[in-house]
């Protein structure tokens, strides 16, 4: 039995209502509970500092094919950026794609314990696994890319909901994966001979069904399987000028879905799905209209893909979105799809202030954090490395919290985008407690991980606490301070253990992962129909295809019952 | 009596997965589904070729020594080396790459994979431009143009038209496999014909004929359907079966891809011939290439071995950047080793860099030509090494192996090759993917698990334990050695 | 016209033979049969007067060895030798990596000759000779 109490912090754990109470947080065995003996716990002196559950990470590119040919195709990005052995900790490389063991480290400096790949291909499931297990000091977990899969747009095309989620049910536990992830509906699969879709209402090639039927028929899909997060949506003409069109019939179309009041889709880096204009060069913000329409629905969630100024590496299942970047800047390009289930590509980007449309960019992402109201809606990303890398999110932070920070980068942008920008006119400043939705207690929420996001009695015992004194220190003037506290965490605790002290890790230990085994009705039926099919379908036999739970070094199985 | 199915191939980049083995009394007796190599595999493994027990040279002579003894020593010399290289990787599983990258980072060594002989110079290649590329079964549903550029299947990847591209059916495109019996046949029709028709001897006439006229591309590059181009300095095996047969001259790929990447974008050539081939032969190839619907081009060590190098691979891959911005084209390097991809793979996610990975200052480096093993032998800077799943003592020009073996020098293989033969200590180690399981990297970076038929012999560790073993021993002398200085 | 020498550019590569041998073991007469001969093309050998099946000798700038002549059984390749990869072939081949790592295996200048009299070395007489092991 092992012990900690932390004595004496200020506590922000939103999902108890928790706002800045001054408090002990009591650990047992890796959980949250009521009380410790105050004699045998060790303790840890929090007076002064701020303390929050560990944060959560929705969307981040962390492992798996992808990530690694990113790797692959960037020496200049590590050379920049190297990592040296110590007693505790392996090497390893930065810069935009980190090698596993320092994305471990960094995240978990940052005060994080919990972070979702968003993105990968089931063929290479294993790979993400492998990956997966040699990222430190995080709990994790992966989404499979369904929404292109031919099982899943032959079963909507027949109109077979239930069908399509058995399929989906066998596909989660083949892959142990988490949620359903759907980049760009029916764009992948027209990718395949080199084309795309346009809106939600164009036919996919060969397959006679549409992008509204796929993202509408698998969130209904979602509920039957009763998964704890929402789908989670690259929309269609993701980075396209005037995409906010699309992603607004797109929610309006996700409308049809029943929704009892919570949410039934998570849109996610929705900077990239709110451009308004015509072109390049009158592109300018929707964050307006976007808004809007957020703050009077309650039936989405969202995170950011914040733009960071600087160089890094761009990498989606969103094939034909990487070949129109290869086309703008004739950079490197790798493209990667992958038989019957997705496509992929790669193109490195330099986020530039003076780049009209890259100022304009950074501030859609900002102008929507802050113009949405309910910071339950909406959480802080990059859709790592996407929109820049993650160790950059204190940077976000300070822009968040701080008028005076946002303005000051914002001064030094392209002018053009200085004057399109509604930043001025956002006066919002969001406080620890708000912060704390946007970073935590929401993602966690959104995701349905029970365990994770708040500091309540059995609750996992992953805690970040931050040399923030709250009533000492004004984090929208002092922002540059407050930025360098949440770089470096006093304490970073995973599952009752001190990883982190003072930006250093002093301990490594592996976090879990966490895949969904759905219980359907007719599982034997499915998995005895994907093993006739398979050969067709795959390259590879059925035998070969799963995720062995040899592969999943500390794995968390939830089990879910679904409806089917 | 057992039979194994969907058992995954340990030999080269195919990574067959639907292989059937027969296991009697811990014996493979029989392999179905596998081509030749795959049979000299399976059946080979047990051989009188196989090391039996670690050896230590001792005044130039093996000496069977104790597991433990070969181990201390094998961590010894890799402990006290000041530039230890950690070489090939290439046919074992990742599990022990694993391994691998933190014993080269305990010991500040370079590690470096066979890539470093075969596809360095396409992942360089991709440094420069990227890869548009895909998994296999894109290429069997889709592909109607299908292109080996300096690589032979038929030989190296013997099953790679009939489970990937030309003669295997997939979703919207068809096998080609029926029509190139008819297309066997017809030939072998009008041969019967010529040769009774024939008055000067058969030899002499044919070598005449070929070397004067060069084939003017068949009607049937410009079909609907799937079309085969075979492109190499000389008539391979898969050659034969082609549509169409280019025979370019050696060392000129390189000018032969820009002279297409001119035409594909519309701009003319004032030559007659480039490469040894007619421009107006090369337009009819341009004009199948950018009126196919999905198109790909496999390539090999006739691109990344000849002169030219990376830079072949960098004009090939910007070929096919340029013909996307006219139809679906992609490109697949023919990866050999079967699990070559793995070490990329692995040694990537962990250090950043795919082969020439250097720790000696504490963290990973990587720099072709500096870094890179080949590079480090012929250049006398290393001080050790350690082989393991790979034989460079067969692959590396003689220079690089004479200066392998001035220094110690560490063999881990299942086999007595020759590198084995050149070592000072000597591991055997148990056959991945028959007597030991894990996971390997198809060409197209699709892992695939490998199975454990056959118990190894008693005795024998596998590639991944070895490694542990040597690793904690390198630890424990480091540790040793750090308690000795602290007392001086 | 008979010639003493011939002018060639050497390929190495593999062949399904080598790939057979090698997985038997290197030390198997498969792989010693699959390696050490050479491919030629048959007017080249006519040239050189070499009858398929005898002994050539190969030298590039970096030594020489002694190969089994098989004509090439495809097509013509005047002017190029092919021999398989293996132990053979690397006492040949080039040092020359243009700094990238990969040493030139394919394309770099060689001389043939016939050497009905000179043994083949099997793969331990040839370690021997090169490395002194």
């Amino acid at each position: 039995m092992t012990e900690l109490l932390i004595k004496n912090g200020f506590v922000f754990d939103p999902l108890s209502e928790i706002n800045g109470e001054k408090m002990d947080i009591a650990i047992r065995d890796g959980k949250i509970v009521e009380s410790v003996s105050d004699q045998k716990a060790k303790k840890i002196d929090a007076t002064g500092l701020t303390v929050m559950p560990g944060a959560v990470d929705i969307h981040t590119h962390i492992a798996g094919g992808e990530v690694n040919t990113g790797r692959m195709i960037r020496p200049e990005d590590h050379v920049k950026d190297v990592v040296r052995k110590t007693a505790i900790t392996r090497s390893g490389t930065g810069y935009s794609i980190p090698s596993t063991f320092v994305t471990g480290y960094r995240y978990s400096k940052m005060g994080y314990t919990t972070v979702m790949n968003p993105s990968m291909a089931p063929l290479g499931a294993k790979h993400t696994h492998e990956e997966l297990n040699d990222i430190p000091l995080l709990d994790k977990a992966t989404f499979p890319l369904l929404g292109d899969w031919w099982f899943v747009l032959e079963n909507l095309q027949k109109g077979d909901l239930a069908g399509c989620a058995q399929h989906i049910a066998w596909m989660m536990e083949t892959t142990k994966g988490y949620a359903i992830k759907i980049v760009n509906p029916g764009g992948l699969e027209s990718w395949g001979f080199g084309r795309n879709v346009h809106s939600i209402d164009d036919v996919v090639p060969n397959f006679d069904i549409t992008p509204r039927e796929i993202v509408c028929g698998l969130a209904k899909v979602n509920k039957m399987l009763n998964l704890p997060h929402t789908i989670h949506l690259h929309t269609n003409n993701l980075g396209i000028p005037g995409n906010y069109l699309t992603t607004l019939e797109t929610m309006k179309a996700l409308e049809s879905v029943p929704n009892d009041g919570k949410p039934i889709c998570h849109i996610t880096h929705v900077q990239f799905s709110s451009f308004a204009g015509e072109n390049w060069g009158n592109m300018k913000s929707a964050a307006d209209e976007i808004s809007r329409y957020i703050n009077n629905h309650n039936h989405m969630t969202f995170d950011m893909g914040q733009i960071i100024f600087t160089d890094t590496t761009t990498m989606t299942a969103d094939g034909p979105f990487e070949f129109t970047l290869y086309q703008l800047s004739g950079h490197k390009w790798v493209n990667s799809d992958v038989e019957t289930e997705t496509s992929g590509g790669i193109i490195p980007m330099h986020y530039k202030r003076k780049s009209a449309v890259n100022a304009t960019q950074w501030s859609i992402g900002l102008e929507i954090a802050l113009l949405v109201k309910d910071p339950w809606k909406i959480f802080m990303t990059t859709d790592h490395p996407n929109a820049g890398p993650f160790f950059a999110y204190p940077k976000i932070i300070a822009w968040l919290t701080s008028k005076k920070a946002r303005m000051a980068t914002l001064a030094k942008c392209h002018k053009k985008a200085q004057k399109k920008s509604l930043l001025p006119s956002i006066d919002r400043e969001l406080s620890l407690y708000e912060l704390a939705i946007m970073t935590r207690a929401g993602q966690a929420k959104a995701l349905g991980l029970t365990g994770k996001g708040h500091l309540g009695v059995g609750a996992d015992a992953d805690v970040a606490i931050y040399n923030i004194n709250p009533e000492t220190l004004d984090i929208a003037k002092k922002y540059k301070t407050a930025r360098k506290a949440f770089d470096n965490a006093a304490y970073t605790i995973k599952d009752g253990k001190v990883v982190v002290k003072d930006g250093e890790v002093v301990q490594n230990v592996d976090g879990r992962t966490i895949w969904l085994d759905v219980k359907t009705r007719e599982q034997l039926k499915v998995d005895e129909e994907m093993k006739r099919k398979f050969k067709e379908y795959w390259t590879v036999e059925y035998e070969n295809y799963p995720v062995f739970d040899h592969y999943v070094k500390v794995p968390e199985a939830i089990t879910v019952k679904a409806d089917v | 009596m057992s039979v194994i199915n969907a058992v995954t191939c340990p030999i080269c980049g195919c990574l067959c997965d639907d292989i059937e083995v027969t296991v009697v009394n811990n014996e493979v007796v029989k392999v179905k589904n596998g081509c030749a190599v795959c049979e000299a595999k399976y059946m080979g493994y047990k051989s009188e070729h196989r090391i039996r027990q670690p050896l230590i040279r001792k005044d130039g002579k093996f000496v069977p020594v104790p597991m433990k003894e070969a181990i201390h020593k094998a961590a010894e010399i890799l402990a006290n080396a000041n530039y230890p290289i950690l070489y090939g990787w290439s046919s074992t599983n990742c599990e022990a790459q694993r391994v691998g990258v933190e014993l080269a980072e305990e010991v500040g060594g370079v590690l470096d994979n066979t890539a470093v002989v075969c596809h360095g110079p396409s992942l360089m290649g991709t440094q420069e431009v990227g890869i548009p590329t895909s998994t296999l079964g894109q290429i069997r549903h889709r592909a109607d143009l299908i292109i080996y550029w300096g690589c032979d299947p038929w030989s190296a990847h013997p099953r790679h038209l009939e489970r990937y591209t030309s003669f295997t059916k997939g979703r919207f495109e068809d096998s080609e496999w029926k029509s190139y019996l008819n297309k066997v046949k017809a030939a072998a029709g009008r041969k019967k014909v010529l040769s009774a028709t024939r008055v000067a001897p058969k030899q002499q006439r044919a070598t005449v004929a070929e070397e004067v006229v060069f084939n003017k591309p068949p009607e049937t590059l410009q079909k609907e359907g799937r079309k085969l181009i075979v492109i190499d300095v000389r008539k391979s095996m898969t050659a034969e079966v082609a549509d169409y047969f280019i025979k370019v001259e050696p060392n000129k790929d390189y000018e032969l891809m820009q002279a297409i990447r001119a035409l594909v974008k519309e701009q003319e050539l004032d030559v007659d011939q480039v490469a040894g081939v007619p421009v107006e032969y090369i337009k009819e190839v341009v004009d199948a290439l950018v009126n196919c619907n999905f198109g790909i081009i496999f390539f090999g060590m006739g691109l990344t071995q000849s002169a030219g190098k990376f830079r072949n691979i960098e004009v090939a891959i910007s070929l096919t950047r340029d013909l996307n911005l006219r139809t679906k084209f992609l490109i697949m390097p023919m990866r050999g080793h079967f699990n070559v991809s793995g070490a990329n793979i692995v040694f990537a996610w962990q250090s950043g860099y795919a082969f020439g990975v250097d720790f000696s200052l504490g963290y990973p480096r990587y720099n072709p030509g500096e870094t890179t093993s080949m590079d480090i032998l012929l250049r006398g800077e290393s001080d050790a090494a350690l082989v393991i799943a790979s034989d460079p003592g067969a692959t590396f020009p003689k220079r690089a192996i004479q200066n392998l073996v001035k220094h110690p020098l560490i063999v881990i293989d299942p086999h007595m090759n020759p590198t084995a033969m050149l070592g000072d200590v000597v591991f055997p180690s148990a056959f991945v993917g028959i007597e030991v399981e894990g996971t390997a990297y198809r060409m197209d970076n699709v892992p695939l698990p490998l199975k454990k038929v056959v118990e190894p012999p008693e005795g024998i560790l596998s590639d991944e334990v070895l490694l542990k073993n040597i690793l904690e021993e390198v630890r424990s002398i480091k540790a040793q050695k750090a308690k000795k200085a602290e007392v001086v | 016209m008979m010639q003493q020498k011939l002018h060639v550019t050497l390929l190495t590569g593999r062949t399904i033979e080598q790939g057979v041998g090698k997985e038997y073991g290197k030390s198997s007469h498969q792989y010693y049969d699959a390696c050490s001969m050479v491919y030629m093309d048959a007017g080249d050998m006519q040239k050189l007067g070499v009858k398929h099946g005898s002994n050539v000798l190969v030298t590039t700038p970096n030594g020489s060895v002694v190969l089994k002549a098989v004509k090439h059984p495809r097509g013509s390749m005047s002017g190029m030798i092919y021999i398989p990869y293996g132990p053979w072939a690397n006492s040949i081949v080039s040092n020359t990596t243009n700094s990238i790592g990969m040493p030139s295996f394919k394309g770099t200048p060689a001389t043939v000759e016939a050497a009905p009299d000179q043994p083949i070395l099997s793969m331990k007489e040839l370690l021997k000779k090169e490395f002194g092991r």
